[in-house]
C-alpha cells in the first residue's frame, strides 16, 4: 500500500509529479491552482528538480517547450485565462513532438470571469485550443485520488506518444480535501535520444521544429501526427460505467459532476427511475464506441448530458448516439455547482 | 591544395556546406559563420544548443552543425532559460531579430536578463521586419521609411528606436552587454571576439551575455549591399554606437 494523507487535489497533483521523477516545473500563479507552485516550492530543497515562476503562461509554457526539448520531464499548471495564453505553445509542443504534462485547474469563464469551479474549457480541452490540427491526450480526474493517479498516469502517457497530455480538473476538486493514497516514487530513466542536449560527434544534429515550409513536408507531418492521434484513440479510452446494466436512463458527466451524479443516480434509484452513469475519464479521446453501444440498448430511453458549462460534451454524446435516442442536458455555469436534487428533478421534466 | 599557395580562409567544419537562403550582402550569414567558428574554436559543438527564432533566420538550423530548437515568435529567451535550467553544463544560446526579441518577445526577453540566465544572446538589429517583408519594428530608425511607414517612422505616435543593449545593462545580473556590427573587417573581428567572450562568461556561469548586432537589410531597406554598409556607417551607428556598455569580468579583473 502507498503512502496515505490528507491532501487538497492540487497538492496531491504537485506530490505525485515528485514521484513521477519531475525534472521540471514552470508556472504561473492564477487560483484556483497556486497550491500546486507553492507546494512544489515548499518540497524543492529535498529534490533536484527546476521550479520557474515565469513573467506570464506564454514564458512558462515556452520554458516548458525548452526544458521538454532538453529531453526533461516536465510540467506546468494553471487555471483557464492561462491556459488560453498558453495555446500557441500547446500546438509548437504537439507539432515537434515534446512530452510534457499541463494540467488546467478549470474556473468559471469566459473573460476574467470566477474563481470557482467550471467545466467550461472542455471545447478548448478537446478541440484543440491552439491553432492546426491536433489532439491532446486528455484526462478528466473526479477525486484527489485522481488527481495523484492521472498526474502518473499523464507523464507516462507523454513519453509513450511523444506528446503533450492534459489533465482538465476544477478548481472544486484542485481544492478540496480528501484522503490519497499516493503512488510510490518510481526513478525515471528517460529514453530520448531526439532531445536537444548537444551533438555528440557519431550523431546527426538534433533539431525541433514545426516548420514546415514545402506543403508537401507540411503534409507528411500532419499524417504522421493523426497516425499518432489515430493510436491513442484506439488504446487510450478510458471510462467508468455506474449501475448502466440495466438503466433506461444513462446520465453522462465528467469530472465533479460525475460524483454529483452518481448520488442522483441513488437517490433516483429509490424512487424507481432506472437511472445509471456513464462518465468518460479520457474526454480525448472519447469513449464514443460505449456510448454508441449504450444508445443501441433496447432499454435505455434516453441520455441526459450533466455539466457545468453550457454543454459543451454534450455535443461529442450526440455525435456519438447518431439519433439513436434523445440527448438532453442539465447545467449550470459560472461556479455554480448543480446539487443532486437539482438533475433529478431535470431528468423528472423529460419523463 | 596547389603547391605555394597556403589556405587561410576556410568554413569552420561546424557550418555545414549549403547554400543559405539569406538575400545577398546580409550580415545574418557572417554572423552564423562566426559563431559557428567560435563553437569549433572552443571545442564545444558537443555541449552547445541554439535556439533559432521565427523571422528571417528561422532557418539558422539548417547551417549550424549544432543542436537546436526553433522557438515561437519572440519567446527564445523562455526556451534557453528552459534549456539551461535543465541542462545547465551547455553552452546555450538565443539567436533573435528586433522583431522577435525587442517587440513580441520584449517580456520574455527582460525577464531572462533580470534573473541573469546564463545563456548568451545574440541579437540581430536590422531595424526591420525582414521575413515579413519589410515591416517598421521597434528599432526602425527615426524617419526610416519601412512598407508600415511609408512616410518615415514617425516617434510621436511609434516612439524612438528601442535601445535594447542599453536597456539591458541595466539589469544587475547581466554581466556582458557589446554591441558590435559586422560592416567592416576589422567590426567583423571585434563581432567575433564578442561572442567567444561572451561563451567563456558562460562557461564560468557569470550570467547573462548580451550582443547586440548592428545588422543590415539590403532587401527590407531596398537598397544594395555596399549601400547599407553605407547606411550603417551614417545612419545606424550614430544613434546605435558600437562597444562594450557592460563587462563585469573587465571590472573584476581591474
Ligand atoms: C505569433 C506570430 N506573429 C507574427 C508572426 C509573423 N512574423 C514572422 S517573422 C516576423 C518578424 C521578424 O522580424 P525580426 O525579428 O526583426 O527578424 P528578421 O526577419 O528581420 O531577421 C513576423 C512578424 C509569427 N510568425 N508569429
Amino acid at each position: 500500500m502507498g503512502e496515505i494523507r490528507l491532501m487538497k487535489g492540487n497538492e496531491a497533483l504537485g506530490e505525485a509529479a515528485i514521484r513521477a521523477g519531475l525534472q521540471g516545473y514552470f508556472g504561473y500563479p492564477i487560483t484556483p491552482q497556486s497550491e500546486v507552485i507553492e507546494y512544489l516550492a515548499k518540497e524543492e530543497p529535498k529534490y533536484d528538480y527546476v521550479l520557474i515562476q515565469a513573467e506570464s503562461e506564454v514564458a512558462a509554457v515556452n520554458m516548458m517547450y525548452g526544458a521538454g526539448g532538453a529531453g526533461g520531464r516536465i510540467m506546468t499548471t494553471t487555471s483557464s485565462p492561462g491556459f488560453s495564453l498558453m495555446q500557441e505553445g500547446v500546438s509548437y509542443l504537439v507539432c515537434t513532438e515534446i512530452p510534457c504534462l499541463f494540467a488546467n485547474i478549470v474556473r468559471g469563464g469566459p473573460g476574467l470571469g470566477t474563481i470557482q469551479a467550471s467545466q467550461g474549457d472542455y471545447f478548448q480541452a478537446t478541440k484543440g485550443g491552439g491553432h492546426g490540427d491536433y489532439n491532446m491526450i486528455v484526462l478528466a480526474p473526479n477525486s484527489v485520488q485522481e488527481m495523484a493517479d492521472h498526474t502518473f498516469l499523464g507523464f507516462e502517457l507523454a513519453d509513450k506518444y511523444r506528446s503533450p497530455v492534459l489533465l482538465l480538473s476544477d478548481g472544486s476538486i484542485g481544492q478540496m480535501m480528501e484522503k490519497v493514497e499516493l503512488p510510490d516514487p518510481k526513478p525515471y530513466k528517460p529514453n530520448k535520444p531526439w532531445a536537444t542536449v548537444g551533438k555528440p560527434k557519431n550523431r546527426e544534429r538534433n533539431i525541433l521544429t514545426s516548420l514546415y515550409i514545402l506543403s508537401d513536408d507540411m503534409e507528411k507531418k500532419n499524417i504522421h501526427l493523426q497516425a499518432k492521434f489515430e493510436k491513442m484513440e484506439k488504446n487510450e479510452v478510458r471510462f467508468e460505467e455506474y449501475r448502466t446494466e440495466d438503466a433506461e436512463i444513462i446520465i453522462t458527466a465528467f469530472g465533479l459532476t460525475s460524483r454529483i451524479s452518481k448520488k442522483a443516480v441513488d437517490v433516483g434509484r429509490e424512487s424507481g427511475i432506472k437511472l445509471g452513469l456513464f462518465r468518460p475519464i479520457t474526454l480525448w479521446p472519447f469513449p464514443k464506441k460505449r456510448i454508441e453501444e449504450l444508445a443501441s440498448k433496447k432499454e435505455v430511453k434516453f441520455f441526459i448530458s450533466v455539466e457545468m458549462n453550457a454543454g459543451q460534451m454534450k455535443e461529442d454524446v450526440m455525435l456519438n448516439v447518431y439519433g439513436k435516442k434523445p440527448v438532453y442536458f442539465f447545467g449550470r455555469f459560472g461556479g455554480i455547482i448543480p446539487t443532486p436534487e437539482e438533475i433529478l428533478s431535470a431528468i423528472k421534466s423529460h419523463l | 591544395m596547389k603547391e605555394g599557395y597556403e589556405l587561410i580562409y576556410k568554413r569552420p567544419k561546424t557550418l555545414l556546406d549549403k547554400r543559405m537562403h539569406y538575400c545577398p550582402g546580409c550580415f545574418h550569414s557572417t554572423m552564423h559563420k562566426l559563431l559557428m567558428e567560435v563553437v569549433e574554436e572552443l571545442d564545444i559543438q558537443d555541449r552547445t544548443v541554439g535556439i533559432c527564432p521565427v523571422g528571417c533566420s528561422v532557418f539558422a538550423y539548417d547551417y549550424m552543425d549544432v543542436d537546436m530548437q526553433e522557438a515561437a515568435h519572440g519567446r527564445a529567451a523562455a526556451v534557453a532559460t528552459g534549456i539551461k535550467r535543465m541542462l545547465p553544463d551547455r553552452i546555450v544560446f538565443s539567436y533573435q531579430g528586433d522583431g522577435d526579441l525587442a517587440a513580441i518577445g520584449t517580456a520574455e526577453t527582460l525577464h531572462a536578463c533580470n534573473r541573469g540566465e546564463n545563456f548568451t544572446f545574440i541579437f540581430i538589429n536590422n531595424g526591420i521586419y525582414g521575413m515579413t517583408g519589410g515591416q517598421m519594428a521597434p528599432t526602425t530608425l527615426e524617419n526610416q521609411k519601412t512598407s508600415t511607414s511609408p512616410y518615415g517612422r514617425n516617434s510621436a505616435t511609434a516612439g524612438m528606436p528601442m535601445k535594447m543593449a542599453e536597456i539591458v545593462a541595466t539589469f544587475e545580473k547581466v554581466y556582458y552587454v557589446e554591441r558590435v556590427s559586422c560592416n567592416t573587417p576589422a567590426n567583423t573581428r571585434k563581432a567575433r571576439k564578442a561572442i567567444k567572450k561572451s561563451f567563456e562568461y558562460q562557461m564560468q556561469s557569470r550570467g547573462t551575455s548580451f550582443i547586440e548586432v548592428a545588422s543590415n537589410c539590403p532587401s527590407g531597406w531596398k537598397c544594395t549591399p555596399i549601400e547599407s554598409l553605407d547606411w550603417i556607417k551614417d545612419q545606424v551607428l550614430p544613434y546605435y554606437p558600437l562597444g562594450v556598455l557592460k563587462d563585469l569580468g573587465k571590472e573584476e579583473v581591474k
